[in-house]
């Protein structure tokens, strides 16, 4: 469950929009079953208390969303940002991707959010509603009745290996912030890492080749925002709709992966919408490992206007070779 | 009818596979289902749907049309197809094959897709009835019936056998070749529909009408303002139209090879930006107009061009893979009225 209430939220916005700060509110609307919740403007309260939710499947990370709101001529917009997504937020704003003039950010607290794939492994398919109200996640299914499950099991990779609580980035904050917290995220990365060459081609080979290009990942990434992609292109020479001649191994998610590089706030969002479901988080957060080994630990977003160490320079640098020579067997 | 104990299937899946190569829905690492051609051992899924569509035996998602090679003045055009054996898929759900006959009417119309046709023929269908439907699962709302599925076999899956009907002649050819099989009633089938339809009336979306679209309602739905709200969160990914089992537009596209030039055809998605670009530029310049043409190309032209068939089937794997859960359940809810509410 999340400690904090939709009727508190929805209490927030309809001061904000009846004393005009705001003119609509970006946030999540309830579906046809308990997990499947769509981002949504609310232009009124009233909206709201129909179909305003916030709860254990509020995933989604909304910032780059502010990207396509605030070039629109209809005043401020109220965000609710989780302190994962006010990493991104302030990602984006070191990048000039949008206006902070039109954003009023609320910062709301996160007690960890719920991969519904984990519930479908769990018990299977025919679920009908899953109530979140406590610790212990009660599922209710079409086949076996109610299935109780830890909701600590559930969690979205990015929660189940939270790196903070604190939020970097808001107006006006709901609740307490938190700090940032000690993790596991890069024990995966280290398990590749011991890997060979060949064995590690073939992990990602098995993972990559599910990919249906249906670029998911990047979509959601909220630090790809390039006006138009260069596989989007037909100019680029490059643009490429389908995964062929195992150009999806070699390539996409690779050069990805590179331009996110030092940009990337290890959101997650990649690995939560790919219907294929790889793990590409693991790729980002082997640049992240590698950037924290190779320039010192760097947190992409943690501050507005920082210099990602990739395209900075300090005597401290390590040697192109030395980096070579740290990394593949 | 025929009957093979769940204990045999090993054996009869042995004996189709020595007819034609066999393909079976089979489980993968965490939760993934997919088709495998069958070895022998190889034992069947019993989850409800493959991740990717039945299509994919088809309707390829990348595909070579042909290979040219130029000297001189003279092009020299080289077939590329391989495709010539028969294979069977088993295991196919209702709504799949009722997907296939919705590509039939753009591939097997004229000018006929000699490409799809290839494999249509040559393609055996086994369909499997669903005992356990999901709660995204929405087959009844186009007229389609998960206990009673098409195909060239239907098959049966009960506790302890399986139940296998021959209905076209490709099927009941290959049901005479299979010596595994024996003689039986349909007393349990019968039993199985009767549990399968008292599961469907309990499903979620089982009040899901699409009675409101339909052909020649263009004009009723184009301009509706619901679309903007709709589409207002949609990333443009192709995930809907790649999972879709239905969704048939395509790119063909002519590359360099080292040795001559091929041409390659792979699926497109109507979300993209690039899609159907052409010299004078892209016609749907917004995503509104992008979401919108794919519900109503599902919804309203599809019926349109094709006396009121559908090319939505219901299959739930939309629901259940937009990244931000929007899906045609939810734009039928808006624009077509509430279902139960």
């Amino acid at each position: 469950m999340q400690k904090i209430t939709r009727s508190v939220l929805i209490e927030k916005a309809e001061k904000l929009l009846n004393d005009g700060i705001v003119s609509r509110v970006l946030g999540w609307k309830n579906g046809d079953f308990s997990y499947d919740i769509t981002p949504a403007i609310f232009t009124s309260a009233d909206q709201m208390k129909k179909d305003f939710v916030y709860g254990d499947f509020c995933g989604a990370n909304f910032s780059k969303y502010l990207v396509k709101e605030t070039r629109k001529d209809e005043g401020k917009i109220l965000v609710f940002l989780k302190p994962c997504d006010t990493y991104s937020f302030n990602q984006l704003l070191t990048e000039h991707r949008f206006d902070r003039e039109k954003v009023y950010a609320v910062g709301i607290p996160c007690d960890g959010m719920i991969d519904i794939n984990k519930i479908k492994l769990a018990v299977g398919d025919g679920i009908v509603s899953v109530d979140t109200d406590s610790e212990v996640i009660k599922v209710n299914t079409l086949y076996d009745g109610v299935k109780e499950l830890a909701k600590n099991d559930l969690l979205l990779e990015r929660c189940a290996n939270c790196k903070s609580k604190k939020h970097v980035a808001f107006d006006e904050l709901i609740g307490e912030t938190g700090e940032t917290l000690e993790n596991n995220r890069f024990d995966q990365v280290a398990e590749l890492e011991k890997m060979s060459a060949d064995e590690r081609f073939a992990f990602w080979q098995n993972e990559l080749s599910r990919c249906i290009r249906c670029n998911a990942c990047r979509d959601a990434c909220p630090a790809c925002t390039c006006e138009k992609c260069v596989f989007d292109n037909p100019n680029s020479g490059v643009e490429n709709k389908s995964p062929a001649n195992s150009f999806e191994e070699q390539m996409f998610h690779i050069i990805r992966a590179f331009h996110v590089a030092g940009r990337c706030t290890d959101c997650g969002e990649c690995s939560r919408v790919c219907p294929q479901h790889i793990p590409l988080h693991l790729l980002n957060r082997k640049f992240i490992k590698d950037i924290n080994e190779f320039y010192g630990e760097y947190q992409a977003g943690e501050e507005v206007g920082s210099r990602a160490p990739l395209v900075n320079y300090t005597k401290e640098d390590i040697e192109p070779i030395d980096a070579v020579n740290k990394g593949d067997k | 009818m025929k009957k093979c104990l769940l204990s045999n299937s090993n054996a009869l899946f042995n004996e189709i596979s020595k007819n034609a190569k066999l393909y079976i829905p089979v489980d993968l690492e965490k939760g993934r289902v997919a088709y495998k051609e069958f070895s022998d051992g190889m034992v069947m899924s019993d989850a409800l749907k493959t991740d990717r569509s039945a299509k994919d035996f088809f309707f390829p998602q990348t595909e070579t049309l042909m290979a040219f090679k130029t000297a001189g003045k003279s092009i020299e055009i080289t077939d590329t197809r391989s495709e010539t054996e028969d294979f069977v898929i088993f295991g196919v759900r209702a709504c799949d094959v009722k997907s296939i006959e919705v590509l039939d009417k753009v591939f097997l119309a004229e000018p006929v897709d000699s490409y799809y046709q290839n494999r249509r023929e040559h393609g055996i269908i086994v369909s499997m009835a669903c005992s356990k439907p999901s709660e995204t699962c929405f087959c009844q709302t186009f007229g389609i019936d998960a206990s009673m599925p098409e195909g060239d076999i239907v098959c049966y899956k009960t506790n302890d056998a399986l139940y296998l009907d021959g209905k076209t002649e490709k099927g009941k050819a290959l049901i005479e070749k299979l010596g595994v099989l024996e003689d039986c009633n349909d007393d349990v089938v019968k039993e199985e529909q009767q549990k399968i339809k008292e599961i469907l009336n309990k499903l979620p979306l089982k009040d899901l009408k699409a009675d409101a679209f339909g052909k020649d309602k263009t004009d009723e739905f184009f301009n509706r303002p619901e679309w903007k709200t709709l589409s207002e969160s949609c990333l443009g990914c192709g995930t809907c139209t790649f999972v879709c089992p239905t969704c048939q537009c395509y790119d063909i596209k002519d590359f360099k090879t080292k040795t001559g030039v091929e041409r390659f055809r792979c699926w497109d998605s109507c979300m993209y930006s690039d899609f159907t670009k052409m010299s004078a530029g892209q016609p749907r310049l917004t995503q509104l107009e992008r979401f919108r043409q794919r519900f109503m190309h599902k919804l309203v032209y599809f019926p349109t061009n094709n006396d009121g068939m559908f090319s939505c089937v219901g299959c739930g794997r939309c629901v259940a893979k937009c990244p931000i859960s929007m899906n045609i359940v939810k734009v039928m809810k808006t624009l077509g009225g509430k279902d139960d509410e």
